[in-house]
């Protein structure tokens, strides 16, 4: 079942590969579509008959190089399945918004169906290799997106993605390795290696593993000071590969500190868990901070993920404190998780939107708006709420899990946390800035695109089609979170269990 | 050990290669121009048989050949299938060019005999013998370097030859050396006697003996002809030459390290280390700013030599040299083989500009050409990515961290100059005359990704023969 979830889409990529370039692009486009509505689907389907709180479901195992102790282990449990969901939501609401693209649509829908691939994969692996070939595949078709999709200066970016994660993701192996020969027998399976928790004894090679493993995904989180290859990834990306890079390809960085960094290196998280603490604090202030000094829209939404993982890394690092109070830490652990899906959905929500403006204006630079709200009140009335749901509004699913992020984290950290805080008031200011610098005013555009018949229209059917449901979700996830978090508690307690050793 | 055995059915590989090259020599001079291929497809034979031969010998016992001097074990085992596959592989790649060309024939007799040299290399187990290894190797690739008789090509070839030349001779003075404080040239009675003679006298013997091993792998600070005989000669060539003596070389290196030296107070590991380290980085950075993408290779296999001497650098340290070198071996060849293949399926573009916008035209070569250049960065799940994760395991198991560090860092920075290569294929600008080029080349760049990917994928067969530990 999970197996047929994972490799579907690069199936049908494939297909769509052996159909002549020249067929009818419609025909590309509504076989994408229809791809990622089948994978949601059957995501439905897992989550329908997933029990709460049964530990890990859907396992599969495959031998598959065992003399290198490598396995096809895949399941999902409270810490995946909503990141899957939320990865498949965030890929069909993309291929609708791409149903008007004319670009090489055949390779581009491909390239796409084939990241989803390595993305549910990813969340589902649970093998350490498995996780790594997902990771640097993922890496691969999102570089070639930046570079085939992107703007003018694309390239460089997603060279410069590349090469950045890349060297993340070695860093990574490296620490896989280091667990795989800590072991005894040698073994790269997630489960194995969290039972056996193989450094419990030793702390220097523990300590070394933990920080292979914590720069190799925090390059990919992104936090701060390895956060320089978002900025441009993202301005340069095509909307939808923004939304698949902010959305998706960030939270595999946090991800693997829940999945792999925790429960398997638990000493060692315990012991330089203030390290973590102190990187998430920074990067929520710098992150924000920076944001606030960005005209360029686009930049601007970008660093303000640097400043949300941020706040994720925070409660992780604050949750290793085993004196506090178990009820707190556990708010923390699924206050993160919950800020993972929550920032998928409204960040992928404003990527979209920042994409219409683009297509609209020609330029994400926020000064050569005014008024746009007078000509486009549905376009300027979701951006508004995804902004407020980003920063943290209540009512919407921010809320919910800055609330329980900072509620967790602050009798273990109150110093952090208390500066944290600041962070959402800047998030708060930058948002409002930039909404009035676009949606209020006089009306002033710039010059006209090209073949546009008049100036600014308004959303337009694919794309309001593509982003209402994203932000709809984030509404349904802030009033009713309800559904999601019986999921996610049961996982975030296991987490803490598994450190508390 | 079963004394002297003089069975020349053991050799049968060798044999066959050896025979195929003398009635290919006889036979080129009398058939007519436009049959001249006839001699391809008898070494093509050969080269089939003799994977079929090994492969059974290599299911066999291991034993040893005329008196202890040829072993056959894994790591001959393998390294014959490997180097009769590359040699098939180019054999095919040059059948295209080649075709009808005056000296058809003597280019495939040259190319039998120098595989000849570098199947000798992987099995010697006799320090005559390896310096013989390192001759029939080596002569027939100096010819091969100049095939074209153009200025290039003299050029690669001159270069090639002096520096081959010289290092030759050190090497014999090495073999000399280690013969007299041995007192003997087979391994097994070398591993007995050189603990005992003076370390001072075994380290300059070695040093001397691997610097001519270290030419033959191409390796820093042995590899200056590298990138001139491999952008001076014609690709088939150049794919030849930075793939199948190294191969030879590198087992030879294994067995060096194995057998003889293993019992020594030389400080074997610290030597390879740095050899390593030096190759994988100046490699890498030379490589940076090429523009001509058959010296691009050429530095690279001068990086991918570096990380295929880690393991050589912890043998014995860890269980996991062995197969690591071996599957690390295997995946090298069909990779870089794999890019050569691109290279010689285009031969009108020989800059990285002139690849620009070929993806259009011939998406299926651009293809093969990125799995092959990722491959060689080791991304998964292509072969390399698991020979590398073969070699780090091996080398941090062994206690090499730093190495893999600075190998990790290395991998990072060679996905920059792939990259250069990869990045303007995909641009829209529409390219010159290079879309044509010989079919075969074309199919054997994408049976190369092909088999590069299947390897990494369904490397679990392989891992297991290759684990097998070779004779103390």
């Amino acid at each position: 079942m999970l197996t047929a979830l994972i490799l579907l889409p690069t199936a049908v990529a494939a297909l769509l590969m052996c159909v002549p370039r020249t067929a009818p692009r419609r025909l590309f486009l509504t076989l994408w579509v229809a791809t990622a509505a089948v994978e949601l689907a059957l995501t439905a389907t897992v989550w329908a008959g997933y029990r709460p709180g049964g530990g890990m479901q859907y396992e599969t195992q495959v031998n598959w190089i065992p003399s290198a102790g490598v396995s096809y282990h895949i399941g999902v449990d409270g810490l995946s399945l909503p990141l899957m969901a939320m990865t498949c939501v965030l890929f069909l609401a993309c291929a609708v918004y791409a149903l008007r693209e004319t670009r090489r649509v055949r390779e581009f829908a491909a390239l796409f169906l084939f990241l989803q691939t390595t993305c549910l994969g990813l969340f589902a692996a649970l093998d350490l290799i498995l996780f790594f070939v997902f990771f640097d595949l993922s890496i691969v078709a999102m570089y070639f997106i930046i570079a085939g999709w992107g703007h003018a200066a694309a390239p460089r970016a997603a060279l410069k993605f590349f090469l950045f994660t890349f060297l993340g993701s070695l860093a990574l192996l490296l620490g896989f390795i280091g667990l795989y020969l800590a072991a005894d027998p040698h073994t790269f399976d997630i489960i194995e290696l969290t039972e056996a928790n193989p450094l419990a004894t030793r702390s220097l090679y523990g300590a070394l593993v933990l920080l292979a493993i914590g720069v190799g995904l925090a390059v990919k989180t992104p936090t701060v000071p390895f956060h320089t290859w978002l900025p441009p990834a993202h301005t340069e990306a095509p909307a939808i590969g923004s939304v698949v890079l902010a959305g998706v390809l960030l939270k595999m960085g946090t991800y693997g500190f829940l999945r792999i960094a925790m429960p398997v290196l638990p000493g060692a998280w315990r012991e330089y868990a203030l390290v973590f603490v102190v990187v998430g604090v920074v990067s929520v202030l710098y992150g924000a901070l920076v944001a606030m000094a960005q005209t360029d829209f686009k930049r601007m939404i970008a660093y303000t993920s640097v400043n949300h993982m941020g706040y994720i890394l925070l409660a992780i690092g604050a949750a290793a404190a085993v004196d506090a109070g178990e009820q707190a830490r556990q708010l923390a652990v699924t206050g993160a998780v919950f800020q993972m899906v929550s920032h998928g959905l409204l960040t992928g929500a404003l990527f979209l939107l920042s994409g219409v403006l683009y297509e609209r204006g020609r330029t994400y630079e926020m000064a050569a708006y005014s008024g746009v709200a007078d000509r486009a009140p549905l376009f300027a009335a979701l951006t508004g709420l995804a902004a407020f749901g980003s920063l943290g509004l209540p009512g919407l699913s921010g809320f919910i899990a800055e609330f329980q992020i900072f509620a967790g984290s602050l009798g273990p950290r109150p110093v952090a946390t208390g500066l944290a805080i600041l962070g959402i008031l800047i998030t708060a200011t930058l948002f409002l800035r930039a909404m009035q610098q676009i949606f209020l005013g006089p009306t002033r555009l710039p010059a006209l695109a090209p073949g546009a018949a008049r100036p600014f229209p308004d959303l337009r059917a694919h794309e309001s089609a593509a982003v209402i449901p994203l932000i709809a979700l984030g509404i349904v996830l802030g009033l009713l979170p309800r559904f999601v978090l019986d999921v996610i508690e049961p996982a975030s307690r296991t987490v803490l269990e598994l450190l508390a050793r | 050990m079963k004394g002297m055995n003089e069975n020349p059915l053991d050799l049968l590989p060798e044999v066959m290669l050896a025979a195929s090259a003398v009635i290919g020599l006889l036979l080129g001079a009398w058939l007519p121009r436009h049959r001249q291929w006839m001699t391809g497809a008898l070494a093509a034979a050969a080269c089939i048989a003799g994977i079929a031969a090994a492969a059974v010998a290599a299911a066999g016992p291991d034993t040893t050949a005329f008196g202890d001097s040829f072993a056959i074990d894994p790591v001959t085992g393998a390294s014959r299938i490997i180097i009769l596959a590359g040699t098939l592989l180019v054999l095919a790649l040059a059948a295209g060019p080649l075709n009808a060309h005056p000296r058809e024939t003597e280019f495939y007799v040259l190319l039998q005999l120098a595989a000849l040299g570098a199947l000798m290399l992987a099995g010697a187990q006799d320090l005559l013998l390896l310096a013989a290894g390192y001759l029939l190797a080596s002569v027939p690739a100096y010819t091969l370097a100049g095939f074209r008789k153009d200025a290039a090509g003299t050029e690669a070839a001159l270069k090639y030859y002096v520096v081959g030349a010289l290092l030759g001779v050190v090497m014999l003075a090495g073999v000399a050396v280690l013969l007299g404080a041995g007192r003997a040239s087979m391994y097994p009675m070398l591993r007995t006697e050189l603990p005992m003679a003076s370390t001072g006298l075994v380290m300059t013997g070695t040093a001397a003996l691997v610097a001519g091993v270290l030419f033959k792998i191409g390796g820093v600070p042995a590899h200056f002809w590298v990138p001139d005989a491999v952008q001076g000669s014609s690709a088939p060539v150049a794919a030849f030459l930075t793939t199948l003596p190294k191969i030879g070389a590198l087992a030879a290196l294994y067995r060096l390290a194995a057998v003889p030296l293993s019992d020594t107070l030389i400080p074997w590991p610290e030597l390879v280390a740095v050899i390593s380290a030096a190759s994988m980085t100046l490699g890498n950075l030379a490589a940076f700013f090429q523009q001509d993408v058959k010296r691009l290779l050429a530095y690279s296999t001068i990086s991918q030599v570096g990380y295929l001497l880690m393991p050589i650098v912890v043998v014995g340290a860890t269980g996991l040299d062995q197969q690591a070198l071996l599957f690390y071996l295997a995946a090298y060849t069909i990779t870089n083989l794999g890019a050569f293949a691109v290279v010689c399926a285009l031969p009108d573009a020989h800059t990285i500009e002139d690849y620009r916008g070929v993806a259009r035209q011939r998406p299926l070569l651009i293809a093969s050409l990125v799995v092959c250049l990722l491959g060689l960065v080791g991304t998964p799940p292509t072969a390399v990515f698991l020979g590398k994760l073969q070699v780090f395991s091996a080398a941090l198991d062994g206690g090499y961290a730093w190495l893999v560090i600075l190998a990790a860092v290395n991998t990072v920075a060679s996905l920059f100059y792939y990259l250069r290569w990869i990045a303007p294929t995909f641009s829209p600008r529409t390219p010159g005359p290079a879309a044509a080029g010989p079919k075969t080349a074309a199919g054997v760049a994408c049976m190369a990704a092909t088999a590069s990917i299947a390897l990494g994928v369904l490397a679990n067969p392989v891992l297991e023969v290759l684990a097998t530990p070779i004779m103390p």
